[in-house]
């Protein structure tokens, strides 16, 4: 599925979206298709699966072990594009991964695999505009988001810059940092999404890890959250992980209309 | 060429975030390079802080036995011990004009921490290193000389736990405190601008090789060894004389135990040699990779050398022949160390015996002409731990 399109549905029944983030691999293939479906299930509407590297320099310690785990349990792009088709829940599929895990594998060949599977967006960390050329064309010819992200300290002229070459959605990282659960909602928050003037969808991430926050977040303007270290948590205990995955999405999602 | 690149090396492959860091880091340093009363304080910290300049020293006796004229760059006699802090104290003071509260680093054998925790007491600086666990158990007594001057030692326990990990640490951190903080990258590797402005710093060496080999030997030399981590001593005193096209330079690196992978490690540390393309820690450079982009780990008996990883000048150097790379492995390095020891009464860093172990292995070979001038990037009083530990036995079990 696309993303513009996800976004287009839940703009005409009036919600806003839930991304969840996963590491696909931690701690089994197998696993991965089942939390994603118990998100899905409890109101995820977009799924960023991880490809997980050995150096996730913008990932905090959560998304770190979680990479560990995964590769340590054999994770890797080839296993990792079988495991994107396989997946039949109906929402879109965004790759987040490091950039070196595209060059090796040659960029226009990553996107097209990414196509081929099922995966309708591609956020890169680690890739800033001004390098970002390659993957543009590639993403250009096979009809895949690039999403970028902007952060606190990006200026007016950069976000020119990065909302005219992205799609699908903008990433909002919002407070300087690390990947990471956290309880608070960053004042930096309220005040970037009020810089950020784009008619792409508006999706707040970096520390969200419950409902009540996530509300705050939507209230602020967003149009999307971006959830990952509160579910790879989860995942982590191996406790109940399904069913507390899906209610952790119901929360959050539920969460949205009330405050 | 882009300003940022070195041929297809180099770049700029960070998180959005430190874009703006990047940016003004570039700015403020085009903008102090230039501007007298920087550089004279530079200069100021240079000779009476750091001790510059050091000796070109010609060793009589290895010289001899190896039948071929050879100086030493005394980098060992530098303040702290390493080549370091030609480059500590020129970010440090660049973050002072620019304003920053701050200091963190990354630190490998602790030499690059050491010099960090040196400028930043001196300039009045919160200094915070980052180290990986494991060499905080290899190296001590660096811990215990940056603790000594105010610096927090941050153990890193993720990865590898060595000098990848530190960077990748000190980059979470400055993520997170950009506005107030200088990242001090301690050699040619990271985002441009660093191994620009790392080399700017570092080529005080080759200067100072330059004028001294003029004046002891009237001519320039025919080659220079040094030894390569990340690469900066190396890219400091070849810098120089990059023009100079008769003059060979050969960069030595840690062979380890052996330039081949056992599982997720590399028993080596030769990214130039047996790395390959790829974007490590913000540049496209050679690097120790498996076949699907995941970082190897890597592997020396010297701390300061086992990194997956090089400067992107180096690997576009090495690409378009300029300079020639090779390793010495754990064993080469060791027997080298013992001999400068004996023959001159010098105890160098297991990561310069790497370039002297070089010399020991291609004297023969006439590649190195009659006059050689080699780094002797810093002293091994800190490595005596690690040598006695060793006793001679370098790769036993590992392979
Ligand atoms: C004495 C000495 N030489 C060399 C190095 C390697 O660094 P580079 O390759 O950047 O010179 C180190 C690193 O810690 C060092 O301490």
């Amino acid at each position: 599925m696309k993303i513009e399109d996800k976004f287009r549905q839940l703009k005409k029944n009036n919600e806003k979206a839930l991304i969840a983030y996963v590491c696909a691999g931690d701690p089994s293939v197998d696993a991965t298709r089942e939390y994603v479906h118990a998100l899905v299930k409890g109101g995820a509407d977009i799924v960023e699966l991880g490809l997980p590297f050995s150096d996730p320099v913008a990932d905090g310690p959560t998304i770190q072990a979680a990479s560990d785990r995964a590769l340590e349990a054999g994770m890797n792009p080839d296993i990792y594009f079988e495991l994107a088709a396989s997946i039949k829940d109906p929402v879109p599929l965004v790759c987040m991964t490091y950039y070196n895990l595209i060059f090796r594998r040659g960029v226009e060949k990553f996107v097209k695999d990414c196509a081929a599977s099922g995966i309708s967006g591609i956020i890169v960390p680690d890739l800033p505009i001004e390098e970002a050329e390659d993957m543009l064309k590639a993403c250009k010819t096979h009809d895949v988001d690039m999403i970028f992200m902007v952060t606190p300290v990006t200026d007016k002229g950069r976000m020119q810059k990065i909302f005219s070459k992205g799609s699908g959605f903008i990433y909002i990282v919002s407070r300087l940092g690390v990947t990471g659960a956290r309880d608070d909602v960053a004042e930096s928050t309220k005040e970037v999404l009020a810089k950020v003037n784009t008619s792409l969808p508006k999706a707040v991430g970096f520390g969200i890890s419950g409902g009540k926050q996530a509300a705050q977040v939507i209230a602020a303007g967003a149009d999307a959250v971006i959830v990952g270290s509160a579910f790879v948590n989860i995942i982590s205990s191996q406790n109940n992980v399904e069913r507390r995955l899906e209610e952790l999405a119901r929360e959050i999602k539920f969460g949205f209309g009330i405050q | 060429m882009q300003k940022s690149r070195y041929g297809r090396f180099g770049g700029q492959f960070v998180p959005e975030v430190l874009m703006p860091a990047l940016n003004e880091l570039e700015e403020g340093y085009e903008r102090y390079k230039q501007d007298t009363k920087f550089l004279r304080e530079l200069n100021y910290y240079l000779s009476e802080f750091a001790g510059r300049s050091t000796p070109l020293y010609h060793a009589r006796n290895l010289s001899k036995k190896y039948g071929t004229k050879i100086y030493l760059k005394r980098e060992d006699l530098v303040h702290g011990g390493a080549h370091k802090l030609n480059n500590t104290i020129g970010q440090a003071l660049l973050a002072k004009y620019m304003g920053k509260k701050r200091l963190i680093a990354e630190t490998g054998a602790g030499q690059h921490g050491t010099a960090t925790a040196m400028a930043g007491a001196n300039l009045g600086f919160d200094t915070v290193v980052y180290m990986g666990a494991k060499d905080v158990e290899r190296q001590k007594m660096n811990v215990y000389r940056m603790q000594l001057m105010g610096t927090k030692v941050y153990p890193v326990r993720s990865g590898s736990m060595t000098l990848k990990d530190a960077i990748n640490e000190a980059l979470r951190d400055w993520v997170s405190n950009v506005q107030n903080t200088h990242y001090l990258i301690g050699s040619v590797v990271g985002p441009h601008p660093y191994p620009m402005i790392v080399r700017d710093f570092q080529s005080v060496i080759g200067k100072e090789v330059k004028q001294q080999i003029m004046e002891k030997e009237g001519r320039l030399p025919d080659s220079i060894v040094a030894c390569a981590g990340g690469g900066s001593n190396a890219m400091g005193i070849f810098h120089p004389f990059i023009a100079d096209t008769d003059v060979k330079l050969f960069p030595v690196e840690a062979g380890g135990c052996g330039i081949q992978v056992k599982g997720r490690t590399a028993m080596h540390s030769a990214s130039l040699g047996a790395g390959e393309e790829g974007i490590l820690q913000g540049a496209r450079t050679l690097i120790l990779q498996d076949k699907y982009g995941q970082i190897l780990e890597s592997t020396s008996v010297s701390a300061g050398l086992d990194y997956s990883g090089v400067g992107p000048e180096l690997a576009y150097l090495a690409d378009i022949g300029r300079i020639k790379p090779d390793s010495v492995n754990d064993q080469e390095a060791l027997d080298a160390f013992h001999e400068l020891c004996r023959l001159e009464g010098i105890i160098p860093a297991l990561e310069s015996s790497h370039a002297l172990a070089y010399v020991r292995k291609m004297a023969d070979s006439g590649e190195l002409g009659d006059l050689v001038v080699v780094c002797l990037s810093g002293r091994g009083d800190k490595d005596l731990e690690t040598v006695v530990k060793l006793k001679g036995v370098t790769c036993e079990g590992k392979i």
